[in-house]
């Protein structure tokens, strides 16, 4: 049973480079789909999701880990559907070129109970690695290392395989960057050493936003996250969304549901959480914002819990983002298209 | 927050009591910006070997973590901190706004006990304190964390940071008492960032220099709740207060805080006949009318009295607010001319240096009494707490 992650060692690398060679040369030079054009008038935002019942295996308890092969097949499964492809691969193809440096942005607040799967990011990897990103420009990153190791990551800084840290280990910026209510200094990682963003957040409940999800995850990008929760973090999500050093690279969202938490958040509360087994895919982080946020809602009305509104905690960042002001993607759910894969 | 002045005459003091120089940066922050003295320098962290640079190598936390004093446990392994005003509540594995305390399992703890980001020996008069012990050095610490975010902060890259992200060294209540007498400081102050984020490591200082026959004074906002105050600053022989505007809308937009919680303080202090003074930030635009200043002086003459010196400093573009030019000095004599036209007996102009208006004059006969140089008190002239030449009483903490 997998339930670490060695991103770096010799023989993966091998392999994949291997797998990777096979298709370099083959890509074709697509344009790349940015969030805000979906969201333009008279377009449709996709979000795909993906369910796989047997992800932990039949008669899997909940503790349970995923089947790293399953998972890959579920991530397939989602991207053919948001990009409505055949092979999964050619969805890759759309979103990234050779050479570049991809930063996979991944959610390991909450421990081993509800992070980023570390089998998620090894199927985002190799398919990464299939596109022609050599392995040794992907890093997988988190605010903090120990966070990362917490959640079941190997971190590897070295070497030519893909490289796994938090942004303890290279600091951040010295410059602020501002727009609106927010000013902050970035990771290094995002910065210096990634011109594409993963954006794979994980999806739960949270006591002051609300819910996070795609956009919130960006707090982990920053110094002072502490700052931006007051007023359930509204206008501060839309507002740090809209630096152009995470807008210009946000290329992809892979929202992990696989273990969802409908109350209690953000810290796990296994008796608040459930296994969802999907994946929330979308290149417009306010549409898929918005439909995690459905979900969540329709699991507090199966459980018999307000909705957050009813609580007065709805996540009205989700509009913000949406707005004239911000135009991150869209909120509308008649401008959003639910692809079920 | 906007605290001290230029440090021509500072010197950083490592855990070990070595000397060292400003570093390049803060010497022109200081120099440029009339910063505050920015945390421990280059030089001394690498003298030390104790400090990990932040983002390289990690510090022992473990050390810093004190169970916090002021919060409250809710349910759901939430708590509600009591500090300040904010009352921020915090769930599991979460930190509060001032990003320096941790909720950790339903137990909310500090994590800058002792994790002293920035010392320096200051002159009592950068703080600015003008009628405290003028003449003597403080020895003057921080530790990460602000429970506000002002956009002109000066010190932002430690007030505004995580204890995690900056350089700091493991420094107990002893250690700080041994460092202020090896430096022959009467005072131990808490100051740069917000002390309020780090009122347990102050009060455990605070006791352990009274023991030695050493004062402790705190530069801060004020924005506290009372009982934590009281608890806190209650331990103080006086304190500097940043009173950044007189609007709730400033304290809004600008400080991201409220107004009255920091006059209630004020009012608090006055109960608890703390020797207090405030410092008014004028900067263009955003806090410079003169109803603004005259409301101001008329509320302290009413409610403190007029003998709380009063310090209108000139503004510098940083951090957030870099678009408003420095203030002019006609504005500080305007808001001064206000406030004595209000009846305050003690108005000051900061961050001007050789400004007549640094001095001590007496309200009565309007003799010289305290001449200032910089942050130097190249006179002092007052004789058991009064003014030698007509012996009208001035009031403050004038001799050791």
């Amino acid at each position: 049973m997998m339930n670490t992650m060695h991103i770096a060692s010799r023989r993966d690398f091998l392999k994949k480079a291997l797998s990777g060679a096979a298709v370099l040369g083959a890509g074709g030079g697509t344009g790349l789909l940015a969030a805000a054009e979906q969201g333009a008038a008279g377009a449709k935002s996709r979000v795909a999701i993906a369910h796989d019942a047997l992800l932990r295996g039949a008669g899997s308890t909940p503790g349970s880990s995923v089947d790293a092969r399953r998972m890959l097949a579920l991530l397939d499964r989602a991207m053919q559907a948001l990009f409505d492809r055949d092979h999964a691969i050619e969805a890759w193809k759309k979103l990234v070129r050779p050479g570049e440096l991809v930063g996979v942005k991944v959610n390991t607040l909450g421990g081993r109970g509800i992070s980023t799967n570390p089998q998620l990011v090894e199927a985002i990897c190799e398919r990464l690695q299939e596109a022609g990103i050599k392995a040794g420009e992907i890093v997988v990153w988190d605010r903090e290392t120990e966070e990362l190791e917490r959640a079941g990551f190997h971190v590897a800084e070295n070497g030519n395989g893909v490289q796994c840290y938090g942004t303890d280990r290279v600091d951040y910026e010295q410059e602020l960057v501002m727009h609106g209510s927010v000013g902050s200094r970035l990771s290094k990682i995002l910065t210096q050493r990634s011109n594409v963003l993963i954006n794979v957040p994980v999806l739960k409940d949270h006591d002051g936003a609300g819910v996070t999800i795609a956009l919130k995850n960006m707090y982990g990008v920053i110094h002072n996250p502490n700052k931006y929760h007051p007023n359930g973090c509204d206008p501060y999500i839309a507002d740090l969304n809209m630096l152009p050093e995470i807008r210009s690279r946000m290329r992809l969202c892979i929202c992990d549901a696989t273990t969802a938490m409908y109350e209690g958040g953000p810290a796990y509360k296994p008796e608040h959480s459930w296994k969802n087994n999907a994946l929330l895919v979308s290149q417009d982080p306010v549409a898929l914002d918005y439909t995690g946020w459905q979900i969540i809602e329709r699991k507090r009305a199966e459980k018999g819990l307000k909705t957050l509104e009813a609580e007065e905690r709805a996540p009205r960042y989700i509009a913000t983002a949406a707005d004239q002001e911000h135009r991150l993607g869209t909120n509308d759910p008649k401008r959003i298209t639910t692809v079920e894969a | 927050m906007f605290c001290e002045l230029q440090a021509l005459k500072s010197e950083s003091i490592d855990v070990r009591g070595r000397r060292s120089p400003l570093d390049r940066r803060s010497f022109l922050k200081c120099a440029l910006a009339s910063g505050a003295a920015l945390g421990l320098s280059e030089a001394a962290h690498s003298a030390t070997g104790i400090a990990a640079e932040a983002g390289q190598q990690k510090q022992d936390d473990s050390q810093f973590v004190v169970e916090a004093k002021f919060y409250q446990k809710l349910q759901n392994r939430k708590i509600k901190c009591k500090l300040c005003p904010r009352e921020c509540t915090v769930g599991d594995k979460e930190r509060g706004y001032c990003g320096v305390r941790e909720n950790r399992g339903g137990i909310y703890y500090t994590l800058v006990h002792s994790r002293v980001c920035a010392a320096h020996v200051d002159p009592v008069e950068k703080k600015p304190l003008f009628h405290y012990l003028p003449g003597t050095v403080a020895f003057s610490l921080a530790t990460a964390g602000c429970n506000v975010n002002c956009k002109f902060c000066q010190n932002w890259d430690i007030s505004q940071a995580r204890p995690e992200q900056i350089p700091a060294e493991y420094a107990p209540p002893q250690r700080i008492v041994e460092l202020a007498k090896q430096y022959s400081c009467p005072t131990i102050a808490y100051t740069y960032s917000e002390p309020v984020v780090f009122s347990e490591f102050l009060m455990d200082v605070a006791d352990a220099g009274h023991e030695a026959g050493i004062r402790s004074v705190v530069v801060s906002n004020g924005y506290m709740q009372e009982e934590a105050l009281k608890a806190a600053y209650g331990k103080m022989d006086a304190v500097k207060i940043d009173l950044k505007a007189f609007t709730e809308s400033y304290y809004s937009k600008v400080v991201t805080g409220q107004l009255k919680p920091v006059l209630d303080s004020l009012v608090t202090l006055k109960k608890m006949g703390k020797w207090t003074e405030i410092v008014y930030l004028v900067i263009p635009t955003l806090n410079d009318g003169d109803q603004e200043f005259r409301g101001l002086a008329q509320w302290i003459k009413t409610n403190l009295g007029a003998d709380v010196p009063l310090h209108f400093t000139q503004y510098h573009p940083e951090y957030l607010l870099k678009n408003l030019p420095i203030t002019p000095v006609e504005t500080l004599e305007r808001a001064k001319a206000i406030a004595d036209a209000e009846g305050l007996h003690y108005v000051y102009i900061g961050n001007v240096p050789g400004h007549p208006a640094q001095n001590t004059y007496c309200p009565q006969c309007r003799r010289m009494l305290v001449e200032r140089v910089g942050f130097t008190a190249s006179q002092m002239l007052i004789q058991k707490g009064g003014c030698p030449f007509c012996h009208h009483p001035i009031p403050g903490v004038w001799h050791i």
